[in-house]
C-alpha cells in the first residue's frame, strides 16, 4: 500500500453553479415560449416541451465541453448566453406570430444551434488563448479581406454587407470584429511600451505621440477598416470598431491625451461626414426630429414607431404575445427586436436584459483583471467591449438615444453571423477567463509576435517600472 | 493596466446608466406623450379590438359591430342608422365619433374605469373592458313617428316629458346612415365627402344644433315674462295697443296677419298670434325682465348638454326697444334650437318647472349592472306656477279655437302655439313652420309629452307654410305615439 497523495488545495470551480444557472435559463426561456403563445392565441404552443428539450440539450453540452475543458472557467459567462439566446429566439418566434409568410425562429434555431456548436469547438480545441496572438498578423489579414468581400456583391437594404450563397446570406463583417480584436490585441501587447513611452511631444509636453514606425501600422489598419465599412456603408460596425481601437489603445498605453484627440477628430469627421453624406445625414435628421414625417403628414418612421412601442410598455409591459410592435415593420426581428422586448415586457424587463449584457461584459473585464499576461488582458477588455459597444450602439439607436446605425443586438437579434460570432466571443471569454482563473501557473509567455522597436524594450520596461511605482 | 481597465469598465458603466435613464426617459416620462400621438396606432388597435358598446332604445339595441378581420378589427353597424342618427351620431375609425357614440364613448369602447371591477388591478394588468351599454331615453315609437312625419322634409323635431326632461324623440331630417362612415378607406371617405358637401346638410343635427328664428312661438316666451314681471295682470283685459304697431323710436310699422288685434288681450293675442300686441307687451315689460325670463327657458346658456353639447339659443343682450319689440315676436335676432322650444313647451306644462333635456337614462356593464344612472334635475323655475297654468290654458285655447287646430287629439288635452318664423333679407327666404305643444291625457295628473317641430320646406308654395298647416300634424303624430303606449 502506498501513501494516500497529500491533499490538493482545491480551488473552487463553480461547475454546479453554472449548471443551477442553464437550467434557470432554460426555464426562462421555455416560460417565454409559453407565454407569447397564451398571449397571442390562448394556448400554450404545443411544441414547448420540443423547444425546452433542444434548448437544454445545447446549453448541456455546451456545460459539458466547459466542464472537461475549461473547469475553472466564469460560472457566469455560459448561462448568460443561453438565456439571451432564448430570450431572442422566444422574440423571433413572437414576431414570427405576426408575420406568418416570413418564419424566422427556426432559421435562428439553427444558427444558434452552429454558435454553440463553434463555441464548443473553441473550448475544445483551443486549449490557449496565448496560441492566438501567434496569428495576429493573419487575423488582420484574414479580417480585411472579410470585410472587403462585400463590396463585389450587391446591396441588400442599402448596405454592402452581405455575402449570398444560394439561399443563404451572412455578414462576413460580424466575424473580422474578433479577428481585429486579437489583432489589436496582440499588436498593442508586444509594443505597448514603445507606444507610451517614446516619441516626440507636442502642445507644451503635454501631448507625446509615438514614432509613426509603431502607431503608424495600427492606425493604418484601423483607418482601412473603417474606410472599408463606410463604403460599405455599415456605419453602425465603423462606429464599434473606432470604440474598440479607442479604448484597447487607452488600456495598453494609458494616454488620455490620445484619446481625447482621437475622439475630437471624430467628432469632426462624423459632423463632416453627418452633414456631407446623404445616407447619414438622413439618419442625424431622423434622431433630432424623430417625428417630422409625422408632422410632414407621411405617416411615423421607423424610429417614431420603435419610440411608440417602447412607450407602450411602460413600467410592466403589455406581456409577451400582447404587443404591437410589429408595426414597426422593416427590420422589426433584427435591428429593431430590443423594441419588443421593450414593449412586451417593459421598463422591468428591458432592464434585465441590459444588466445581463453589463453583467456578461463586468464578467470579461473581471478575466482582464485577473489574467497576467497582457495579450490575454487586452483580449478580454477587447471583446467584453465588442459586446459592450454593440449593446449601446444598437440599443441607444433604437430609443433615440443617439443616430440610429444598423447592429445587431448581441443574440436578440435574428441574424445568423451576429448569434455565431457572438458564441464564439463567449467561448474566448471562458477561455480567457478559465486561464484567469485556473491554479496552473501562467508561464510569462508575451510577446509572440515580434515588437515594432525591438532595441528600447529593455530600457523601457526598466523605465516604466520607475513611473509605475511612482503612481500610488 | 489594471487602472485602464477599471477606467475602461467605468466608461462602460457610464454607457450602461446613460441607457437605463434614457429608457426611464422613454418608457416612463414620454410614454404618455408617445401614447397619445396621433401617429400612433395602438389606442385604435385596441379600441377595435373589441365589440363597441350598444345603445338601447326602449330596451332593444339600435347598433351592433362586425367584425373584419382586419386590423382594426371590429367596425360599427346600425340597425335603423337614419332614423337614429341624431341620436347616435357615428363611430367612425377614420372621423372619430359624434352624439351619444362621443359623449358616452368611455362606457361604449370598455376604457371607463367605472366599468373595471377592481380599477387598479385592471391598470396593473392591462385587462381590457368590454364595451357598456348605454341606455336611451327615447321612445322608438315617438321616433318613428317623428321621422315619417317629416318625411325627408328638412327640418327637426323634439320631445320631452316635461316632468323629468327625458327626451322622447330627437329627429332630424334628410338624414343619413352613419353605418357608412363607420370604417376605413377610400368609401367611407368619399362618403364622408359627399355627405359634407351635400347642400342638405344630412349631417347636421337640427334638432341640437342648428337655431332657427322661433318666430310666433316664442310669444309663449314674451307672455311668460310679461305675466310674470305684472305688466298683464289680467289675461284677458284689453292692452293698450294700436294697430297697425308703430316701432318705437322709427316710423316702421309692424302688421298682423291676424285681424282683431287693436287693443286686444293677451289671451286673444296668443288665440290668433297679434304680432301688434306682444311686440307691444315685450317693449313694456323691458329688455332686463325680458332677458331675466329667456334665460330661465335656457336661452343664452352655452352649456346645456344632454350630454352632447346643445347650440346656444339667442336672445340679444343689448337692444333699442324697437329691435325688443321683433325680437319679442321671435324674429330679428331672436334664435332657438328646436330643443329649446321644445323646453319652452315643456316648461309651461310642468307648471313652470323646466327640467334639464337628458338623453341618456343609464349606462351599464355588458353584463348588466349598472354603472351610472342620470337622474331627474331642475334646471330652473322658468316662471311663477300660475303663469304657467295661465299660459297652458292659452295654449289650449289655441288648439281649441285658435291657429293650432290640426294638433288636436280627440279624448287628449292638447296646447300648443303655431309659429311661422320670416327670415332672410327683406323676409326673401322661405319662412318656416314651428309648432310647439304638449298633451296630456285625460286623467293624468301632468302632460306626459311636450313637442317642438320646426319645418323649412323649399318645395312648398309660401302661402302654405305654416304653423298649423305644416308642423301641427307632425306634432299630433308624436304626442299619439308618447301617449298611445
Amino acid at each position: 500500500m502506498t501513501d494516500a497523495p497529500p491533499p490538493e488545495l482545491r480551488l473552487p470551480k463553480r461547475r454546479g453553479v453554472e449548471l443551477c444557472l442553464l437550467v434557470g435559463a432554460v426555464l426562462i426561456a421555455v416560460l417565454g415560449y409559453c407565454a407569447t403563445g397564451l398571449g397571442k392565441t390562448g394556448t400554450a404552443p404545443p411544441d414547448a416541451l420540443k423547444y425546452g428539450a433542444g434548448l437544454g440539450v445545447l446549453a448541456l453540452v455546451a456545460h459539458f465541453a466547459v466542464r472537461f475543458r475549461a473547469p475553472y472557467a466564469d460560472p457566469l459567462l455560459l448561462p448568460i448566453a443561453v438565456l439571451l439566446n432564448g430570450i431572442g429566439l422566444v422574440l423571433i418566434y413572437r414576431l414570427d406570430l405576426e408575420t406568418p409568410k416570413t418564419q424566422a425562429a427556426f432559421t435562428q434555431l439553427t444558427w444558434s444551434t452552429l454558435g454553440v456548436g463553434l463555441f464548443i469547438a473553441v473550448v475544445v480545441l483551443l486549449r490557449d488563448h496565448r496560441v492566438l496572438s501567434r496569428y495576429a498578423y493573419v487575423s488582420c489579414a484574414a479580417a480585411l479581406v472579410l470585410m472587403a468581400v462585400p463590396i463585389f456583391f450587391p446591396a441588400i437594404n442599402g448596405a454592402k454587407i452581405w455575402i449570398r450563397f444560394g439561399g443563404l446570406s451572412f455578414q462576413p463583417g460580424e466575424f473580422a470584429k474578433i479577428l481585429l480584436a486579437i489583432f489589436f490585441a496582440a499588436y498593442l501587447a508586444a509594443n505597448r511600451n514603445a507606444l507610451a513611452y517614446t516619441g516626440r511631444t507636442f502642445l507644451f509636453k503635454r501631448l507625446q505621440l509615438p514614432t509613426g514606425r509603431v502607431l503608424g501600422p495600427i492606425v493604418a489598419i484601423w483607418l482601412l477598416s473603417v474606410g472599408v465599412l463606410v463604403l460599405e456603408r455599415d456605419l453602425g460596425t465603423s462606429l464599434l470598431f473606432f470604440g474598440l481601437f479607442v479604448i484597447m489603445l487607452y488600456v495598453a498605453t494609458g494616454r488620455t491625451g490620445w484619446i481625447a484627440v482621437g475622439l475630437l477628430l471624430a467628432a469632426v469627421g462624423a459632423y463632416a461626414v453627418g452633414s456631407v453624406e446623404p445616407h447619414v445625414h438622413s439618419r442625424v435628421a431622423d434622431w433630432l426630429h424623430p417625428f417630422a414625417s409625422i408632422e410632414a403628414g407621411n405617416g411615423p418612421g421607423q424610429l417614431a414607431q420603435s419610440l411608440f412601442a417602447f412607450a407602450a410598455g411602460g413600467m410592466l409591459g403589455t406581456g409577451l404575445g400582447l404587443g404591437h410592435s410589429i408595426l414597426i415593420g422593416f427590420a422589426a426581428k433584427s435591428d429593431f427586436i430590443l423594441a419588443t422586448a421593450g414593449e412586451e415586457l417593459g421598463l422591468t424587463g428591458l432592464t434585465a436584459l441590459f444588466l445581463l449584457y453589463a453583467l456578461l461584459v463586468a464578467r470579461g473585464y473581471r478575466a482582464g483583471l485577473a489574467l497576467r499576461d497582457p495579450f490575454g488582458r487586452l483580449l478580454a477588455i477587447g471583446l467584453a467591449s465588442i459586446v459592450a459597444l454593440q449593446v449601446f450602439v444598437i440599443a441607444g439607436g433604437v430609443m433615440g438615444l443617439i443616430p440610429l446605425t444598423g447592429m445587431a443586438m448581441p443574440f436578440l437579434a435574428q441574424g445568423g453571423s451576429s448569434v455565431v460570432t457572438n458564441w464564439i466571443i463567449v467561448a474566448l471569454l471562458i477561455r480567457v477567463s478559465d486561464s484567469a482563473r485556473s491554479p496552473r501557473p501562467a508561464t510569462a509567455d508575451t510577446g509572440q509576435i515580434a515588437a515594432v522597436v525591438e532595441r528600447d524594450l529593455a530600457e523601457l520596461s526598466h523605465v516604466q517600472d520607475q513611473l509605475e511605482r511612482k503612481q500610488p | 493596466m489594471i487602472r485602464y481597465i477599471r477606467r475602461a469598465a467605468g466608461c462602460c458603466l457610464v454607457l450602461l446608466v446613460a441607457l437605463l435613464l434614457n429608457a426611464a426617459r422613454v418608457q416612463v416620462f414620454q410614454a404618455d406623450s408617445l401614447d397619445d400621438n396621433p401617429a400612433n396606432r395602438r389606442k385604435n388597435i385596441v379600441r377595435y379590438d373589441q365589440q363597441r358598446g350598444n345603445i338601447l332604445v326602449d330596451g332593444k339595441s339600435v347598433t351592433g359591430s362586425k367584425d373584419t378581420g382586419e386590423q382594426l378589427r371590429w367596425e360599427r353597424t346600425y340597425t335603423q342608422g337614419p332614423l337614429y342618427a341624431p341620436v347616435t351620431g357615428y363611430a367612425s375609425q377614420t372621423y372619430g365619433t359624434a352624439f351619444v357614440e362621443a359623449a358616452e364613448d368611455d362606457i361604449l369602447s370598455g376604457t371607463d374605469p367605472m366599468l373595471a371591477p377592481l380599477p387598479f388591478w385592471t391598470d396593473l394588468t392591462r385587462k381590457q373592458q368590454p364595451g357598456g351599454n348605454v341606455a336611451t331615453t327615447i321612445r322608438a315609437a315617438a321616433q318613428q313617428a317623428a321621422y315619417e312625419g317629416l318625411g325627408g322634409r328638412r327640418g327637426a323635431v323634439a320631445a320631452i316629458e316635461p316632468s323629468t326632461g327625458r327626451i322622447l324623440a330627437l329627429v332630424s331630417s334628410p338624414s343619413y346612415d352613419p353605418g357608412t362612415l363607420s370604417g376605413t378607406g377610400r368609401t367611407v371617405s368619399d362618403t364622408w365627402a359627399r355627405l359634407n358637401s351635400s347642400t342638405s346638410q344630412p349631417m347636421l343635427n337640427r334638432a341640437i344644433r342648428q337655431t332657427y328664428p322661433p318666430g310666433s312661438t316664442f310669444k309663449i316666451v314674451t307672455a311668460a315674462a310679461a305675466l310674470d314681471a305684472g305688466t298683464v295682470v289680467d289675461v284677458d283685459a284689453p292692452t293698450d295697443t294700436p294697430d297697425p304697431y308703430i316701432l318705437p323710436g322709427t316710423r316702421t310699422p309692424l302688421p298682423n296677419e291676424a285681424s282683431g288685434c287693436e287693443h286686444a288681450s293677451l289671451a286673444y293675442a296668443i288665440r290668433v298670434s297679434c304680432n301688434t300686441v306682444m311686440a307691444n307687451l315685450g317693449v313694456k315689460t323691458g329688455l332686463a325682465s325680458m332677458l331675466d325670463t329667456v334665460g330661465r327657458f335656457g336661452f343664452n346658456d352655452k352649456g346645456i348638454r344632454i350630454p352632447s353639447p346643445v347650440a346656444a339659443s339667442n336672445f340679444d343682450k343689448n337692444m333699442s326697444d324697437d329691435q325688443l319689440a321683433l325680437s319679442s315676436i321671435g324674429q330679428f335676432d331672436t334664435r332657438a334650437t328646436p330643443l329649446q322650444m321644445a323646453m319652452v313647451a315643456a316648461a309651461v306644462a310642468n307648471g313652470g318647472d323646466l327640467n334639464r333635456p337628458h338623453l341618456v337614462d343609464s349606462t351599464t356593464t355588458k353584463k348588466g349592472g349598472l354603472v351610472s344612472q342620470t337622474a331627474v334635475r331642475s334646471y330652473q323655475q322658468a316662471m311663477n306656477p300660475a303663469t304657467a297654468m295661465q299660459l297652458q290654458r292659452m295654449m289650449i285655447d289655441v288648439v281649441e279655437n285658435g291657429t293650432g287646430g290640426n294638433a288636436a287629439i280627440p279624448g287628449v288635452v292638447v296646447g300648443g302655439k303655431t309659429g311661422t318664423a320670416q327670415h332672410g333679407v327683406g323676409n326673401s327666404g322661405v319662412p318656416y313652420a314651428w309648432f310647439i305643444s304638449f298633451a296630456q291625457k285625460d286623467g293624468a295628473g301632468t302632460p306626459g309629452v311636450a313637442v317642438a317641430v320646426v319645418v323649412e320646406d323649399a318645395a312648398a308654395r309660401r302661402g302654405d307654410i305654416t304653423g298649423g298647416g305644416l308642423a301641427a300634424p307632425i306634432a299630433r303624430s308624436v304626442m299619439e305615439a308618447v301617449l298611445g303606449d
